[in-house]
């Protein structure tokens, strides 16, 4: 007798949402996350397959069938415990992890209906643990060998995570005063409480690891006194250099690079000023130039600000938006405006040299590009005039450029980026490794994570190596 | 936490600190900066330093009460901390032997010139200083200034000291032959100096603290034109050649922020209850 076929379950079990009319006026978080009940029907779509091709999009490899399974079981603490074999960072990544090109994108149920909701599964069991209390895994016994990272983002976070529990003593510098990088300055309230962050970041120090804020490396330390005090250093400072078009009237006052218009917002809490003491000024009418996550970000805290009308004005189309799907959605549903295959040329200030206008130019897109993107070409004669009072540049980061200036032998590309051995992390310094954007440019957090964890790897057999030729030098 | 160990008012509203800073002690050079945070609400203020003790372990800055951040961190008393302190940050000055170099500083900025001054003399040149307020009773650093100049101008805009404004400078720049020039205070006044100096081919350099947030290279609300390129005055200066900067541009970009200032001062005075 043949088994019944389970029937397949083709519709996502939606998640609550704040209602958007109201979130569009408050910097509280949008998705509110599964109950148990919905997390335990989500879980019950999965059809555990046996080549889970999730797990291959996922950057750090976690065992999504089997905690998916867990959850289905409703062994949450056990579930949990599995999703943070590997990953230590599962609240931040169940958030804002594009699942829908990495472990959703290759789901099998994804080819008759929605793929399995990972990221809202991941969610739901790092904020069921976090609500009762940490548990800290065992680690190895002390290996009495000492790792620097630089960095307390995503990938420094992680590699400091996976060495610690190897036993090695971890000492992450941060030059901003809290810990998280662009999980704390970047990405906004209402898509990641900063809490949080905080929370696990804890974690992290819980698992031994020592953060030092308010330390800049390049001018406090360079890398070469790191390497006197430490075994091996990691280089994880992210991209952090914004970007400018070079266009007229780019330094008319309105106009702030969206890490800037963020640091305020997040970091410094610009949202309560005054309260908190740090300003911002958003004007009536905002453009946001970019089409990545920073610009629907900033367009979103323009809004929460008071801002009448939002804008992006994005030089291709739709299809090319690097942008999580969930949030460009979030952000229409609250009446973000789109401006699609326009690029700004110039801007027009006051009397005051305030900005109130700009300049822009109707695209066409030609052949794609080294993105694989099609590459925009602007069409002669086709500029216009947008009314602005403030201007949001959002059009990406370069690498963080103070250890590459400060560092002798560390071999860097003309992008300003570190050279590394992709497999390994290790950069042209003998016992320096580096990943994540100062490797790659602006990518995501858990590329971050999974270059993090591959640099810890590495670090870990290089010291096992150096070791053992001691030993061997030394009998 | 960074300790108070030393604080002294100079004249009304113009404060010296001494912070226990240890590390940030020991790497300073005259010319850079630190980003101070009072508490857990406060913005991130950055000062130029006035000195470092690296046997001491402390660093020193002058800070002058014209915000509320400003203010709240001259409500301290020694023994009291602040929550943050970041630094060193900025390129060290060019400290060579150049000849004759000439220290002009405007207010507050006197204290970090003192700084420079005081390298530039251990260095073998020949220091000229000129220090000015807007009257007599501002006037700070005038005895530091002293032990490291070979000549001290002093200055005020009201003439109730000394020369009344910038009078000297022009007489010092036909009669002696002057290598290079250093200028910390108003933007107003670095203007005036760089343009004093600039039929007279002197290397003039002026010290530039823009409106920052976090004075890494981050957020670009430091940027600066100079000889028509964009520059972030936190990693690219703060000293930059006064003859390609942007003033007017310079002096507009740091009032972008004037009323929420204003706002943010008034919340302060009525004990943060209103609003």
């Amino acid at each position: 007798m043949s088994k019944p076929k389970p029937k397949i379950k083709k519709e996502v079990v939606s998640m609550p949402k704040q209602d958007s009319k109201e979130r569009s006026h408050n910097f509280s978080e949008v998705a509110l996350g599964y109950t148990r009940q919905q997390a335990v029907a989500e879980a019950e779509r999965c059809l555990q397959c046996v080549k889970a091709p999730c797990i291959n999009g996922c950057p750090v490899d976690v065992d999504i069938p089997a905690f998916v399974n867990l959850v289905r079981e409703r062994k949450f603490d056990e579930a949990i415990r599995k999703v943070k074999e590997k990953n230590s960072l599962p609240a931040i990544c169940g958030r804002v992890c594009p699942q829908e090109e990495q472990c959703q994108a290759s789901c099998t149920l994804g080819k008759v209906g929605d793929p399995v909701s990972v990221g809202r599964l991941e969610r739901f069991l790092a904020d069921w643990e976090r609500e009762r209390g940490y548990e800290i895994p065992r680690k190895s016994a002390s290996r009495g060998r000492r790792v620097a990272i630089v960095g307390a983002g995503p990938a420094g976070l992680t590699a400091a995570a996976d060495l610690a529990k190897l036993g090695y003593e971890v000492v992450i510098f941060e030059a901003l005063h809290k810990p998280g990088g662009v999980l704390i300055y970047g990405i906004p309230e209402f898509r990641l409480p900063k809490k949080i962050v905080e929370a696990e970041a804890e974690y992290i120090e819980k698992l031994g690891v020592t953060i030092k804020m308010n330390a800049i490396i390049g001018r406090l330390y360079t890398i070469n006194e790191l390497l006197e005090q430490f075994d091996a250093v990691f280089v994880g400072t992210g991209a952090g250099l914004p970007r400018f078009m070079r266009i007229p009237g780019e330094n008319l006052c309105g106009i702030y690079s969206a890490n800037e218009f963020l640091i305020r917002v997040n970091l410094m809490k610009a949202y309560d000023f005054p309260k908190y003491a740090t300003p911002i000024y958003v004007g009536e009418k905002v453009a946001v130039i970019g089409g990545g996550n920073s610009a629907m970000d900033s367009a979103r805290c323009a809004l929460r600000l008071g801002a009448k009308e939002v804008k992006i004005v994005y030089r291709r189309s739709r299809q090319e938006m690097p942008t999580r799907a969930e949030e460009v959605e979030n952000a229409e549903e609250e009446g973000i405006k789109f401006k699609f295959l326009s690029n700004p040329v110039r801007y027009f200030g006051d009397e005051r040299g305030w900005v109130k206008g700009m300049e822009c130019i109707k695209m066409e897109l030609g052949e794609p590009d080294e993105s694989g993107r099609r590459r925009p070409i602007p069409i002669k004669g086709s500029e216009f005039i947008i009314d602005v009072d403030t201007v949001i540049v959002a059009i990406g980061n370069t690498a963080n450029p103070l250890i590459q200036r400060t560092t002798e032998g560390l071999e860097v590309t003309r992008w300003g980026t570190i050279v590394v051995d992709e497999e390994t992390g290790k950069t042209s310094k003998e016992g320096v490794y580096a990943g994540g954007d100062v490797v790659s440019g602006v990518a995501t957090v858990i590329s971050a994570m999974g270059a993090g964890k591959r640099a810890a790897c590495s670090i870990h057999r290089h010291l096992l190596r150096k070791k053992r030729m001691q030993q061997r030098k030394g009998s | 936490m960074y300790r108070i160990v030393t604080k002294r008012e100079l004249v009304p509203h113009i404060n010296l600190f001494e912070f226990s800073a240890k590390e940030i002690a020991a790497k300073t050079k005259p010319g850079q900066f630190i980003i101070l945070r009072v508490d857990e609400k406060g913005e991130r203020v950055p000062l130029t330093m006035t000195g470092a003790d690296p046997e001491k372990g402390t660093i020193t800055v002058v800070c002058h009460e014209v915000g509320k951040s400003t203010r709240q961190l001259g409500q301290l008393k020694e023994g009291d901390c602040i929550l943050d302190l970041l630094g060193p940050l900025g390129k060290p000055a060019e400290i060579e032997k150049f000849g004759t170099v000439l220290c002009i500083g405007g207010g507050v900025m006197v204290a970090p010139l003192y700084f420079q001054a005081k390298a530039f003399h251990e260095t073998g040149n020949t220091v000229i200083g000129g220090i000015g307020a807007r009257t007599e009773n501002q006037l700070i650093f005038e005895n530091e200034m002293r032990e490291v100049c070979d000549e001290l101008y002093v200055a005020t805009d009201d003439g109730t000291r000394g020369y009344k404004g910038l009078g000297f400078l022009e007489g010092l720049l036909k009669e002696r032959k002057i290598d290079r020039v250093i200028t910390m205070g108003p933007v107003l006044m670095m203007k005036k100096v760089s343009e004093l100096t600039r039929p007279y081919g002197v290397p003039t350099i002026v010290n530039l603290i823009p409106i920052m947030v976090d004075g890494m290279g981050m957020c670009g609300a430091c940027r600066v034109t100079v000889g028509g390129r964009t520059m972030f005055a936190c990693v690219d200066g703060p000293d930059f050649d006064g003859h390609q900067v942007d003033f007017e541009e310079l002096m507009i970009r740091l009032k972008m922020f004037t009323p929420q200032e204003k706002l943010a001062f008034l919340f302060q005075e009525e004990g943060g209850r209103s609003l």
